[in-house]
């Protein structure tokens, strides 16, 4: 007990600015976090890739990465003044759209707070002061699929990845809402495409997806990405 | 299917080069669609979002408010509201410029090139979709006409026939029987009377638990048999008697005034009898003289062209879909290749290869789903079979709940991809 509150102290005191409430564990965090880095990645040289990436979070403003499309509706969240701060973060994990309803961020949210204070605690030490964390690996997206250069430069046909998207359409919403089936919207090439060979290989498990993908060409699978990237 | 797409081009450039002189001079390309489903809705969307003004785009359907068929077992068990499957057509008109005419057609002159409505009007077309859907075959259930619907309701068209069916179900006595008569193949919506049963017990269950449901059927086997009985054995135990043509489900007449149904000559006292009878085409494919042998319409796989009109497209279930099942799914499916055919003929836009989908979920229980897909490619014959998959007996429970919420996702992506 004496332990733990030397601790706090200790960390209160090297990072005054975030570390009064302990939250979780932020190792065990780390494990939760799994979850998000198919889209977010965090830590040293960390980009925006399908989701915006993460350093700094706390006591960002909403949509607040230049350069990042977000919805329109996380936009209007933050022009509306909403402030990532630890209850926030926490109503908006449990349950991303009850806090933003027309988030493009496809995920069902953490039901147990537990796994909320421990991821939570994990992105808090890379809001503290990033430049000092020269430990902290980053974070990038697992590889899932090994392609060579050539096909990753395949530069995609627009008007045939529009005629082929309208396959994708008939689950997939094109304003990016989710309501039940993921938002394809608005993601960075490279990632599109790295994810349609991860179903097309079955790497990725959904059985729906692997079919889709698996009678796409290389070509159709770069149009495609094209189309969708180059919306709004 | 071997064509590359430079000779797909090629052909597409060649057919531009003939008509489009020809129709610019009478203005722009007319194309008029009949049926404002899930084929209809979605070609009209299409044409006239991705030719942006360029083809004058009618559709011609009676309902104001069209009631989905997928989803409306949904509805039957208490899942959804009838509202929420309810659909309009302000989106087509407003944000695309659909002419929305709500009316019958009621005949097609085929060397005139126009449509007849109910109300007089005459509709001339470039370019003719028919999306009718289905009708009912005469005589496939003796004893049962579209006379006796009310009584013995079939609900296999969404809307009052859907609402008239659960408010039976809700009057029935405690301990009463529901009985089916499952359609022959081939018809709408392969999984759906089975869906329905599922539907129906799980009402019962919760409202009438002493209830029986009998069911019917000409078949000796039917779309994910294995995953509907084992909900039907681990969810209703008891409740479900599902009678094959090996025990007379073939040989079924019924008697609308005193609520019987004769299974094989046995005859049961039923309170409620769902009858789904044998199905063809919507009228107006048959009136079009388009139909073959079977009642249905058989199409040229890459344009969806009917085989015996080429200015005429026929999407959905009214057609002879090869390996394709009909439902809302592959209307859908189909009406994107008939749209980028169509615009590649009447306008100079691109022509690519046919690509063909469907999946089919349905709801055996509270937050149960289950599914079967597949994906086609257009041969010269017929839609062909490329790759599918099926929901497994025996999957956990955070499976089939995924396979429910993704079900409401594509509900709502589709409705969105028909109506806007």
């Amino acid at each position: 007990m004496r332990l733990a509150s030397l601790l706090a102290a200790a960390l209160s005191m090297a990072a005054p600015a975030f570390a009064q409430t302990p939250i979780g564990d932020a190792d065990a965090g780390k494990t939760v976090f799994a979850q998000c880095s198919a889209c977010h990645e965090i830590g040293q040289g960390a980009k925006s890739r399908i989701g915006p990436h993460l350093n700094e979070l706390f006591g960002r403003k909403a949509a607040g990465i230049d350069g990042f499309r977000y919805s329109k509706s996380l936009e209007r969240a933050g022009a509306d003044g909403l402030v990532w701060t630890l209850d926030k973060l926490d109503a908006y994990l449990e349950n991303p759209r009850v806090l933003v309803s027309g988030t493009r961020m496809s995920f069902r949210g953490l039901r147990k707070k537990k796994d909320r204070d421990d991821v939570l605690a994990y992105l808090r030490a890379f809001s503290e002061s990033p430049a000092n964390i020269p430990e902290a690996e980053p974070t990038a997206r697992k590889v899932e699929v090994e392609l060579p250069p050539e096909v990753l430069a395949i530069k995609g046909d627009v008007a045939y990845g529009e005629y082929l998207s309208s396959e994708c359409k008939t689950c997939h919403q094109l304003d990016g809402s989710d309501a039940g089936i993921p938002s394809i919207t608005l993601w960075p090439e490279e990632d599109f495409v790295l994810a349609m060979h991860a179903y097309k290989q079955k790497i990725r498990i959904h059985p729906v997806m692997q079919m889709m993908a698996g009678r796409l060409s290389d070509e159709e699978i770069a149009a495609l990405a094209a189309y969708f990237g180059s919306l709004e | 299917m071997t064509l590359n797409r430079r000779a797909f081009l090629g052909t597409a450039a060649a057919a531009t080069v003939l008509s489009a002189p020809m129709l610019r001079a009478q203005g722009r390309p007319k194309v008029v669609v009949v049926g404002g489903g899930a084929g209809g809705a979605t070609v009209a969307r299409y044409i006239a979002k991705d030719s942006q003004g360029a083809i004058d785009v009618t559709l011609v359907e009676p309902t104001r408010t069209y009631y989905t068929c997928f989803f409306s077992n949904l509805y039957i068990g208490g899942f959804r509201d009838f509202s929420s499957i309810g659909h309009t057509y302000g989106g087509l008109a407003s944000e695309f410029g659909v002419n929305v005419v709500h009316d019958w057609a009621v005949g097609v002159d085929r060397d005139a090139n126009t449509v007849t409505l109910a109300s007089g009007g005459v509709l001339p077309y470039d370019r003719l979709v028919l999306s009718p859907g289905i009708d009912f075959k005469d005589g496939s259930v003796p004893g049962w006409s579209t006379a006796a619907q009310n009584k013995m309701p079939h609900s296999w068209k969404a809307g009052s026939q859907t609402q008239l069916l659960k408010a039976q179900i809700e009057a029935m006595p405690e301990g009463g029987t529901f009985a089916m008569v499952a359609p022959p193949n081939p018809y709408r919506c392969p999984p759906g009377p089975y869906e329905r049963i599922s539907m129906v017990a799980f009402y019962l269950r919760e409202n009438n638990p002493t209830a029986k449901i009998l069911v019917a059927d000409p078949k000796a086997k039917f779309s994910k048999q294995p995953l509907f009985e084992e909900a039907w054995n681990s969810s209703y135990t008891g409740m479900v008697d599902w009678i094959g043509p090996d025990f007379g489900g073939e040989n079924v007449e019924v008697r609308p005034d005193s609520m019987e149904l004769i299974i094989d000559g046995e005859v049961e006292q039923v309170d409620v009898c769902n009858v789904v009878p044998g199905q063809k085409a919507g009228r107006i494919a048959e009136m079009a003289g388009l139909t073959a042998e079977n009642g249905f319409c058989d199409i040229v796989p890459a344009t969806m062209q009917s085989r015996v009109d080429e200015n005429i497209h026929v999407l959905g279930d009214a057609t002879n879909g090869g390996d394709m099942p009909k439902s809302g799914f592959s209307a859908n499916s189909h009406a994107k290749v008939a749209a980028m055919a169509i615009r590649g003929a009447l306008t100079d836009s691109r022509v690519f290869p046919a690509k063909f989908s469907n999946t089919c979920w349905s709801l055996v229980d509270t937050e149960n789903g289950i599914k079967v897909g597949a994906t086609y490619e257009a041969t010269e014959e017929k839609i062909a079979k490329v790759d599918g998959f099926v929901s497994q007996t025996g999957e956990n429970s955070a499976l089939r709940k995924a396979t429910y919420e993704e079900s409401l996702g594509w509900y709502a992506g589709i409705t969105a991809d028909m109506f806007g």
